[in-house]
């Protein structure tokens, strides 16, 4: 077993680890925003509106990575312009790895923000108006922590999608061992070269990093359920 | 001090279009739910725009020191930060993760040591002492009331709106807390405007009253005249006042009671347009023997036992009142029952006698009425 562990390369964990904190940070704030913004439409724009926000999560990953590819490859224009003009490489990169997965789990946390949103009492935001709040201070010192749990169990499935994406990442940034092989991609490849031993190692820390999560989604949403009557 | 508003909106099949102004510290808004009330506050709060209309605070002789919230025609509308005007909301609105203390600063845009002395000059002027940790949740009704308060009060507004602040509290709590709340407002030199479809609530609190329905203003006065005087049916039911007839004028001094059946004479001359009268619930004098003046039978058709308090319901004897036992007549508007509530005194009286045969009507308390 000890030497298992010494001679495993533990690069995956750390770049799904990196890949999942960097998509969750980027998710969180277009998220937030977007849910602030999404709220405030009527609902029939809304329903338009919200529609192409949650597509990413409605549709399959490596459809969503297709497309994605399509438009940043170096070969079409916008892959040309980042690439010529800016020197950024998404295809094939780890760029590419962050790109998909916020991507892909973005709609978890907008969807979330969003719910939590739509459950604040509107005299809230209106009574920090009449006292002369910015929009802003209002937003994030009322709203917010007002939101708080439904925001935090956002942040945390957004963080587990984003860790776990393989679809979208595979054909975007592919499976550069060191760079963009995720632990996702690595338990694909092993199991194709038949060394189920490393796959299952790799599954058990999945398992436990995905049951942490629910844990944690579960305490945060449910401390304020303590009064709900058990049936 | 004073204020002017004058404004029209329309959503959906509710109109709203009202316009008034007052210079009285104290104002009251009764009306039954969903007359527009809130509306209106809200509407000078900028939390709902109007259509159009003016809204200005301060109509003084000096119009540079006037403070127009909203003007459609010039294009004015403030934003709610900008009007500087207190609003109570009805379930208080406190911010729930925010401490006691983090509430009543929220608004204020102060130094930190100014900000802080003036948190801490609320906390002790609305005995809020020892609870400055607190969070809201943590809050009996009362306190959060007190709260909500301190947090308006700490910002300054020119104008302080009170939106059915008691709608929340326990039965019990209410009317010590109203006493308390108008005695709480009393070191506060602007003026208040309290909405409410209490009508105990509106008469304690207000000087003026203002009584709203479907989105008009029905009356308005000193709230003593209002309720002394209420002159047309539905201002009188808002007032409170129970009991109503139709009424056709014979002559001067005398008016048919049709639902009532009984013949009305009055020493005053009665007015050419009166076409009902009121009469309040407490006001009947109950009459043995012989049928006096201004009588009507005591026909009971219920009772209800209240703790400190009896009410009888009368089956009105007019000539329409012949279709109550009528069969076939479901459709014929039926005149209500009458009602004499008896309170505790009283009702040791008449328990010690047999029933009364007559309620006689008391001539300063009928109420000349137009519809």
């Amino acid at each position: 077993m000890a030497e298992f562990l010494e001679s495993l390369d533990w690069s995956p964990l750390i770049i799904s680890l990196k890949t999942g904190v960097v998509a969750t940070i980027i998710s969180f704030f277009i998220g937030l925003y977007a849910a602030r913004k999404v709220v405030k439409l009527s609902y029939k724009v809304k329903a338009v509106v919200d529609g192409i926000l949650t597509l990413p999560m409605v549709l399959p990953p490596t459809v969503a990575g297709f497309i994605l590819l399509l438009i940043f490859s170096r070969r079409r224009p916008i892959g040309i312009f980042l690439d010529q003009q800016l020197d950024i490489q998404v295809v094939q990169t780890w760029l590419g790895c962050i790109l998909a997965a916020t991507v892909i789990a973005f709609p978890l946390m907008y969807r979330n923000a969003r719910a939590a949103f739509e459950q604040i009492d509107a005299n809230l935001v209106y009574a920090g108006r009449t006292l002369g709040m910015s929009e802003t201070s209002i937003f994030w010192r009322i709203v917010v922590p007002t939101a708080g749990p439904g925001i935090a169990s956002g942040t945390i499935l957004t963080f587990a999608r984003a860790m776990g994406e393989y679809g979208a990442t595979s054909m975007l940034a592919g499976n550069i061992p060191g760079k963009t092989g995720t632990v996702s991609q690595r338990i694909a490849m092993v199991i194709q070269d038949g060394d189920y031993v490393t796959a299952g190692f790799w599954v058990v820390v999945v398992l436990l990093i995905a049951f942490l999560i629910i844990f944690l989604v579960n305490l945060l949403t449910g401390r304020n359920m303590k009064n709900i009557k058990r049936w | 001090m004073g204020f002017l508003v004058d404004i029209q909106k329309k959503l959906g099949d509710f109109q709203l279009d009202i316009s008034f102004s007052s210079n009285v510290r104290r104002i009251g808004i009764l009306g039954p739910s969903g007359c527009g009330k809130s509306m209106t506050l809200k509407s000078i709060a900028g939390i709902e725009q109007p259509d159009r209309g003016r809204i200005v605070i301060g109509t003084g002789d000096d119009p540079a020191s006037n403070h127009v919230l909203y003007d459609s025609a010039k294009k004015i509308n403030l934003k709610p930060q900008k009007r500087n005007v207190g609003y109570m909301f009805q379930n208080y609105a406190l911010f729930p993760t925010m401490t006691v203390a983090q509430n009543i600063a929220a608004g204020l845009r102060l130094p930190a040591a100014q900000r802080d002395e003036r948190v801490r000059e609320m906390i002790s002027r609305f005995r809020l002492q020892g609870l400055e940790d607190h969070l809201p949740g943590q809050l009996s009704g009362g306190q959060q009331q007190r709260v909500a308060l301190a947090r308006i009060m700490a910002y300054q507004p020119d104008l302080i709106m009170l939106d059915e602040p008691f709608s929340a509290l326990d039965q019990h709590l209410k009317e010590r807390l109203q006493h308390e709340l108008i005695s709480m407002l009393e070191g506060y030199q602007g003026q208040v405007i309290l909405v409410s479809h209490s009508r105990d609530e509106i008469y304690r609190f207000s000087e003026e009253l203002l009584i709203m329905e479907q989105g008009r203003i029905l009356a308005r006065g000193k709230t003593q005249v209002l309720f002394d005087h209420p002159h047309t049916k539905p201002v009188a039911k808002m007032t409170g006042c129970k009991n109503f007839s139709a009424a056709r004028r014979l002559d001067a001094h005398t008016l048919r009671l049709t639902d009532w059946g009984i013949d009305l004479h009055l020493r005053r001359e009665i007015p050419e347009e009166i076409t009902a009268i009121g009469y309040r619930a407490h006001f009947f004098e109950p009459v043995w023997g012989e049928r006096r003046e201004n009588c009507i039978p005591f026909r009971l058709s219920g009772v209800d036992e209240l703790p400190f308090e009896r009410r009888y319901y009368i089956a009105p004897a007019g000539e329409t009142a012949a279709g109550i036992a009528g069969p076939g007549s479901g459709t014929a508007e039926e005149p209500e029952t009458i009602c004499w509530f008896v309170q505790e005194e009283e009702r040791r009286r008449l328990d010690a006698s047999p029933a009364p045969d007559w309620l006689q009507l008391k001539e300063e308390a009928v109420l000349l009425l137009r519809d």
